[in-house]
């Protein structure tokens, strides 16, 4: 199953290739990791999604909340949470496609961040499926580049 | 009064309590041995090799219980001795590694010397630092000596740059205490999860007790024997564990797994409940897991949570240091009676019977089981017993009866070859009046032979043991029973006369090769109370560690050795 897990790290040099390190080393897998800071300059955020039987996520907590420079771990995908993904992509825009991908746009309810000459750059933020759902939709155009930032969650309790 | 960062180090370790280190000087790491010359406290102990300054501390730290400490210079320094973290770390002994780095600005260019230490190392120590503020080595010492020793113990990497131990500050007072927001000492365990695994153990008809290293490192010797002989199990033990529980106990049935015996392992595989105290389930105890403890519910003692559950699915969990959890569970048993279990004992005295530790001897040829039988007696089961790794290794588990904790020195996560002689090295140092043993082969012996210069300049006279069979003997065993007797690499040709070897390195060396000889030898050596006395002995060439489980196969499908005969209802193979 896919998991989303949460990490409070120490911001020390090299903490993140702690983390990573112990990913490769025992094998386990990485779908999309994200790291940036919070509001306590001592501590980053670290989402992780990782997809494993309920064997494989608890060592992975467990192995995780080891690291010594490991504040806190959360399984968010055992609780209540809001997740999101922010997504930039670069598409091809002509005269014959613009309206077309002008009314994707609104059905998806993305944002133009971007207008060149013969492109657009959207910005969409929202679930992982809604935007691999935006991307297909987006197929039957000229996709010129995707930036996805990895998912990133809170819990919904205190 | 200003002070330069490497007498700080120093003073930091000195604050620390150490008195031993093992290292090995160069260009990164000289104002610390500048530093080192002035402090009459602490001993250092020159190597030949940096992997053996990591290997002595190690043995150093087994022995006594602290923690070792290793100094090394930047690059090559540091890349020596990794493979002596690694056997620290896969068998979590305590140790501090002070590596020398190059200075802070040159970090990132490929200078002269520069290896990436901290990446090096990261996945084979507990934590490691690398120190970038003079202001924060003694802070950093503090930190590391705090991990290393507490919870489930294991080698902290301390990199220092050459700058850093050169600049200079005022002094300032050691820290008193340590505060690591996210690192945590597991405390007491949880009386529901105590009272869980009692009721399970009220009620095994057939329960074994399976025992490992933790309850060496957690010095619960007492609390264990105590749980043990109240309840009357049976008890096994793993390689790392042994010790903790006196071998020569009538509850002990001695070592489980690849080669443990035949009534460890049987009853492994019938026991409806086992016990496991700090022992992490690694697959030469387990063997085939689909195939382990089939009808057992698993009682987990562990320090580390990552221990549970990992390889084995458990019942009954306890997170603990095991001293306090042991002194739990006694009293929760008090409150609870158990289960009679005579017809237990009486299925593990069938199995006893078999003698799986029986060899067969012929005149002249000396056996190996025989020297370390010998050794046992010679020594009255009262040294301390340092190994390398291979058949000489299993003999020395088999057949040295090890009735106290802290007395088999040997590497059992990673099995690396030359971890022995250093190892002793370490421990004689730790223990100056105790007799160190050092059980070697022909093969091992060859991987550190020159820390027998170490050991005459600094005075740790030990008695080499080296089982010669001119083979590889673990491998050669492996060839012949898995690969057709196809003895690819397994022979050594060309062995060094190790009694002109020993001669040169200023000790003494005997060889034996008549069986008669061996038991005069062994006295010899040990009257020579302040010498190093190398042993060359010459073993049976084509001797087999027996029992053993074949990859693949489960406790009950051991192969056991010639002279035993399989009896009853229980499926144990034959193979030779
Ligand atoms: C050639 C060769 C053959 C081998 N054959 C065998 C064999 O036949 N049988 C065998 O047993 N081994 C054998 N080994 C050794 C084997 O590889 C493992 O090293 C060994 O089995 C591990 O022992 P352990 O489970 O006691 O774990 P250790 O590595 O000693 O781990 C100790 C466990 O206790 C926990 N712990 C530590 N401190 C505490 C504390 N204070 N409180 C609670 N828990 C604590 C740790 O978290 C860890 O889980 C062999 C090795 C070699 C090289
Ligand atoms: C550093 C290292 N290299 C290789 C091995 C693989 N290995 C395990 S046992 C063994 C043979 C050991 O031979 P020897 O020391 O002569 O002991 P014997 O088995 O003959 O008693 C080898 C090569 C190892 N454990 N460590």
């Amino acid at each position: 199953m896919r998991h989303i897990i949460s990490v409070m790290l120490e911001n020390e040099a090299g903490a993140l290739s702690r983390v990573s390190g112990l990913f490769s080393a025992r094998g386990f897998n990485i779908e999309s990791l994200t790291v940036a800071p919070t509001n306590d300059p001592t501590l980053s955020r670290m989402t992780i999604v990782s997809i494993g039987d309920d064997g494989i996520i608890e060592q992975i907590v467990k192995q995780l909340n080891k690291l010594v420079d490991v504040a806190k771990v959360t399984d968010l995908t055992a609780t209540e949470h809001i997740e999101r993904e922010l997504l930039l992509v670069k598409v091809y825009v002509n005269k014959d496609t613009q309206a077309d991908i002008d009314k994707k746009i609104d059905d998806f309810a993305c944002k133009i961040v971007d207008v060149s000459e013969d492109s657009y750059i959207i910005e969409l933020a929202g679930q992982g499926k809604k935007i691999d759902d935006f991307l297909d939709a987006l197929d039957a155009f000229r996709i010129l580049e995707v930036s996805r930032t990895g998912v990133t969650g809170v819990c919904q309790k205190r | 009064m200003k002070l330069n960062g490497a007498k700080i180090l120093v003073n930091s370790l000195q604050s620390e309590g150490v008195k031993h280190i093992f290292g090995y000087p160069g260009g990164a790491v000289l104002h610390i041995y500048d530093a080192l010359d002035a402090c009459t406290e602490i001993d250092h102990i020159l190597v030949r090799h940096e992997q053996g300054a990591a290997h002595a501390a190690d043995g150093y730290a087994r022995t006594s219980g602290k923690c070792g400490v290793a100094l090394v210079t930047s690059g090559p320094g540091i890349t020596n001795a990794v493979t002596g973290i690694a056997t620290a770390y896969m068998d979590s002994i305590p140790m501090v590694i002070i590596s020398g780095q190059v200075p802070s600005q040159l970090i990132g260019n490929d200078a002269f010397q520069e290896v990436d230490a901290v990446g090096i190392t990261r996945s084979c120590v507990k934590h490691n630092f690398l120190i970038k503020d003079i202001n924060k080595i003694a802070s950093t010492v503090k930190k590391a000596f705090h991990i290393a020793t507490t919870g489930r113990p294991g080698p902290v990497l301390i990199d220092i740059p050459k700058d850093i131990t050169i600049a200079e500050i005022e002094e300032q007072e050691y820290p008193s205490s340590v505060d690591i927001r996210s690192y945590s000492v597991v405390g007491r365990a949880n009386a529901e999860q105590i009272n869980a695994a009692a009721d399970l153990i009220a009620n095994a008809k057939r329960p074994i007790i399976y025992t490992g290293g933790g309850c060496i490192t957690g010095n619960a010797s007492n609390e264990l024997t105590k749980f043990t002989k109240n309840l009357g199990f049976p008890i096994t033990q793993t390689l790392m564990g042994l010790g903790a529980y006196p071998a020569t106990d009538k509850l002990s049935l001695g070592m489980l797994g690849m080669h443990g015996t035949y009534e460890a392992n049987m009853a492994m595989h019938g026991s409806d409940c086992v016990i496991a105290v700090g022992a992490r389930f690694d697959d030469r105890v387990t063997a085939n897991v689909d195939k382990f403890c089939p009808a057992a519910k698993i009682v987990h003692i562990d320090i580390d949570p990552t221990s549970i559950s990992k390889n084995v699915a458990v019942d009954a969990p306890i997170v603990g240091d095991v001293k306090s959890v042991l002194e739990d569970l006694i009293a929760a048993m008090n409150t609870r009676s158990i289960q009679d279990i005579s017809t237990w004992w009486s299925d593990i005295k069938k199995w006893r019977s078999i003698d799986s530790l029986a060899y067969k001897t012929s005149k002249g040829v000396i056996k190996p089981q025989s020297v370390i039988e010998a050794l046992y007696d010679v020594t009255k089961g009262n040294a301390i017993v340092s190994t390398d790794v291979g058949q000489h290794q299993m003999w020395a588990a088999q057949y040295y009866k090890f009735d106290e904790p802290r007395r088999l020195i040997t590497s059992g996560g990673l099995g690396t070859m030359g971890f022995g002689l250093p190892a002793a090295m370490g421990a004689k140092v730790a223990m100056p009046d105790m007799d160190v043993a050092c059980v070697t082969g022909d093969g091992s012996i060859q991987m550190m032979t020159q820390e027998l210069s170490t050991m005459l300049q600094f005075s740790t006279p030990v008695k080499i043991i080296n089982m010669n069979n001119s083979y590889l003997g673990m491998v050669r065993q492996w060839q012949e029973f898995f690969y057709e007797k196809r003895y690819s690499m397994s022979y050594m040709d060309s062995i060094p006369d190790f009694v002109k070897l020993a001669e040169s390195y200023g000790h003494i060396g005997i060889k034996v090769e008549d069986e008669s000889d061996l038991k005069p030898a062994l006295i010899e050596a040990f009257k020579q109370k302040d010498r190093t006395v190398f042993l060359d002995i010459i073993t049976d060439h084509t001797e087999n560690v027996f029992p053993m489980i074949p990859a693949g196969a489960g406790h009950n499908e051991m192969i056991l050795g010639d002279r035993d005969k399989i009896e009853g209802d229980n499926q144990g193979v034959n193979l030779v």
